[in-house]
């Protein structure tokens, strides 16, 4: 099977990513095409649910390449970030050698320390991949993890390879493709910016979110759908401490279908906001007044707004 | 190359003796240079000669400074001492007065660092200096302005009396909850998991023997510290003391973040770190609009929890609010915002300069809105003086009544 070929331009990428169902603005679209062109590092960064995560599956579907995912938490290290030994497998082999008597120590420590008793973990897996294809390097919420580990990446992203100490450096013939992906809940280092493509994920606009949701949730009214995003969009302009992402609007549409709804009216809305809003601080911000003012404008601005 | 260093025994004597004398004046002046260093420097002057101005620059300067924040001082330090263009003639011509740093800078320059002024300057006696010390009382000041006041101000640069304090204190700081226990370990003599990596790195090359087990324990970390400093009309005369204070607690831990709040929030971190005390303090006070004007806190933590409580205070942050409480908004949503952000973090600290261990009663609106929030409460009686800043931090266990017996109060 012969690798889909890279989009060659910035249309050639938002067409790419269309027709695998995640519609990108231009200014993302850019940044994809400039991390693929110039086999940089894509840091993506913006507030939870706009689809950060979703463009690395998108771009592997697309690019025909497998996704390897590292999601990030605090204290991640080697061991489960990069590579581990196989200790039981270790154990049984020095069992054996003992058993044998046959072998001296020197050879058995080389031994034991070779590459069979590898575990490979995300970031080796995407450095030398089984299949020999450059997968897409998906490093999931970086800002979980310590600095520490930021600093153990420097090596990664500079050079594409890692070093074990008892098999020296392993180096990547041809780089994956990364995406990394930050909430911001703390600031990352300077110095993994600067070897990346820095790109800020806003939420859409009202017209491609309209397009997010027609085709993410096909069972929804077109007129449902326009008052939706209408909704949602008015929310976001608001004071509020957790505006809606995209997954929120869409987990809202669905919800909505599922109580067989056609329209927004207020009522609805008060039942159903804990999809949309997740601190009870804005939940309780949208008085019935608010939710009656804002289902008014909502449909208003629906009008507008065109499948 | 040759070098062209002073031929005669007397020659290099002098130089010694001038290089020595240099580094008196930089220890003065607060940097930490030792008889080792005059030796070393010693030796990178005989490599790199004195004919050339820049690299007999360059060559002490390698040696005696150890961070960047310390270049600025040693640069108008090595101009004042160093002063002659033409320093390899003055050099030979063995006429060096014993001490260059005692003659008074000439020329309209910018202002002199007060400690490098100290340093140069034959020491005040002690009659003297008792006289500029003030002591003002500060209950006397309950002034707050409602206006939004934007402008800038002048600090006074740092002594190396106020530099040795805030070091000290610095050194004596002992916060709630110093170190907690992180994800990621380290290998230990004795610890909590076996390092099978290790074990079996010594279990491959000591067949046959009883086989030692290698151990493992979690390392140990200070959490992140978040500043959050009023800088209103009321707080306006502990301010100097408070920024060195902050300079001083921003370089010497990682993961502190310093934010000043008047009218308006604004993050002071980046000006802070990693930079010369005279020139982080000139960076902030360019940077910040609303010195010594009205107070908002109630806008200013709303405006804290929507742009940077997620960014901050994820790692488990404990937060230190620096503010008398007076505001001029009269409390409205403040209760509101100091229940979100004392939900946010691990640990939320009052320090309040104006409240004293006797006597005071919680009255103000902003203060009673806040009070129930707190989890520490350091009421400090003058935050003028760093000495009392420290003392209160660190007697904080022992005398500072827990914050439940002020909101009784309240």
């Amino acid at each position: 099977m012969s690798l889909p070929a890279l989009p060659d331009s910035v249309d050639a990428v938002l067409a790419l990513l269309a027709k695998h169902d995640y519609f990108s603005d231009r200014r993302l679209a850019t940044s994809v095409f400039l991390a693929l062109k110039l086999r940089r590092p894509l840091f993506l960064e913006g507030e939870a649910g706009v689809g950060k995560t979703e463009i690395a599956k998108v771009l592997a579907t697309a690019l025909g390449r497998s996704l390897v995912r590292l999601q990030c938490y605090e204290g991640l290290d080697t061991a489960s970030a990069v590579y581990e030994w196989n200790y039981p497998r270790q154990m049984i082999e020095i069992r054996l050698a003992e058993a044998q008597g046959s072998v001296d120590r020197e050879s058995l420590a080389h031994d034991i320390f070779a590459e069979r008793f590898l575990i490979r973990r995300p970031l080796l897996q995407a450095l030398k991949p089984a299949d020999g294809i450059a997968p897409v390097l998906l490093i999931d919420e970086l800002d979980r993890t310590d600095e520490p580990f930021e600093a153990y990446l420097l090596e990664v992203l500079a050079e594409y390879q890692v070093t074990i100490p008892e098999l020296g450096p392993v180096k990547s013939a041809d780089p994956p493709i990364v995406i990394i992906t930050s909430n911001r809940t703390r600031e990352i280092h300077d110095a993994i910016k600067r070897r990346c493509l820095y790109h800020w994920v806003d939420y859409p606009d009202a017209q491609r979110e309209l397009s997010i949701v027609l085709r993410k949730v096909p069972g929804a009214d077109a007129r449902l759908s326009r008052e939706v995003v209408a909704f949602t969009q008015r929310l976001r302009a608001m004071d509020l401490f957790k505006s809606p992402g995209i997954a929120e609007t869409l987990d809202w549409a669905e919800a909505l279908v599922a109580l067989d709804r056609m329209s927004l009216d207020p009522d609805t809305v008060a039942n159903t906001l804990g999809a949309l809003l997740k601190y009870q601080d804005d939940i309780g911000a949208i008085t019935p007044e608010v939710a009656m003012r804002l289902v008014h404008e909502a449909q208003q601005d629906a009008v507008a707004l065109h499948a | 190359m040759t070098l062209p260093l002073p031929s005669s025994r007397v020659g290099r004597e002098r130089l010694a003796e001038n290089i020595m004398h240099f580094a008196r004046v930089l220890r003065a002046a607060g940097l930490p240079v030792g008889p080792a260093k005059v030796i070393a420097a010693l030796d990178a002057v005989q490599a790199v000669g004195i004919e050339q101005r820049e690299d007999f620059r360059v060559a002490l300067q390698s040696v005696f400074i150890e961070r960047h924040e310390q270049q600025p001082l040693f640069e108008q330090a090595f101009e004042l001492f160093w002063r002659n263009p033409r320093l390899l003639e003055r050099m030979l011509q063995l006429l060096l007065p014993r001490v260059y740093g005692r003659v008074v800078p000439e020329g309209a320059q910018a202002p002199l660092p007060a400690r490098l002024v100290e340093a140069l300057a034959p020491p005040k006696s002690p009659h003297e200096a008792a006289r500029t010390e003030q002591e003002i009382d500060l209950d006397a000041a309950l002034t707050f302005s409602p206006r939004e006041v934007l402008q800038g101000k002048d600090f006074e640069s740092m002594s190396v009396d106020e530099l040795a304090q805030v070091k000290a204190m610095i050194a004596r700081l002992d916060l709630p909850l110093p170190e907690l226990p992180m994800r990621r370990t380290v290998a230990a003599a004795r610890g909590s998991a076996v390092d099978l990596r290790a074990t079996l790195r010594a279990m491959a090359s000591a067949r046959g023997a009883a086989m030692p087990l290698a151990w493992r324990k979690r390392r140990r970390r200070r959490p992140p510290l978040v500043v959050l400093c009023d800088i209103s009309g009321s707080m306006d005369r502990y301010s100097r003391m408070l920024l060195f204070f902050l300079h001083a607690i921003t370089n010497d831990r990682d993961r502190v973040h310093v934010l000043l709040f008047g009218t308006r929030l604004t993050n002071i971190t980046r000006h802070l770190r990693n930079h010369d005390v005279d020139v982080a303090i000139a960076r902030v006070s360019a940077a910040v609009s609303d010195w010594a004007g009205g107070t908002r806190i109630g806008a200013c933590l709303a405006e804290f929890n929507r742009r940077w409580s997620r960014r901050l205070l994820a790692q488990g942050a404990i937060v230190m609010l620096i503010s008398d409480g007076l505001d001029s908004d009269t409390g409205d949503g403040l209760s509101l915002e100091m229940d979100r952000l004392h939900r946010s973090c691990r640990r939320l600290i009052w320090l309040n300069p104006l409240l004293r261990y006797e006597g005071f009663e919680p009255r103000p609106a902003g203060i009673r809105a806040m009070l129930p929030y707190v989890d520490e409460f350091l009421p400090v009686h003058n935050l003028e003086s760093l000495k009392q800043l420290a003392g209160a931090l660190a007697r904080r266990s022992a005398a500072a009544p827990p914050a439940a017996a002020w909101r009784k109060a309240a």
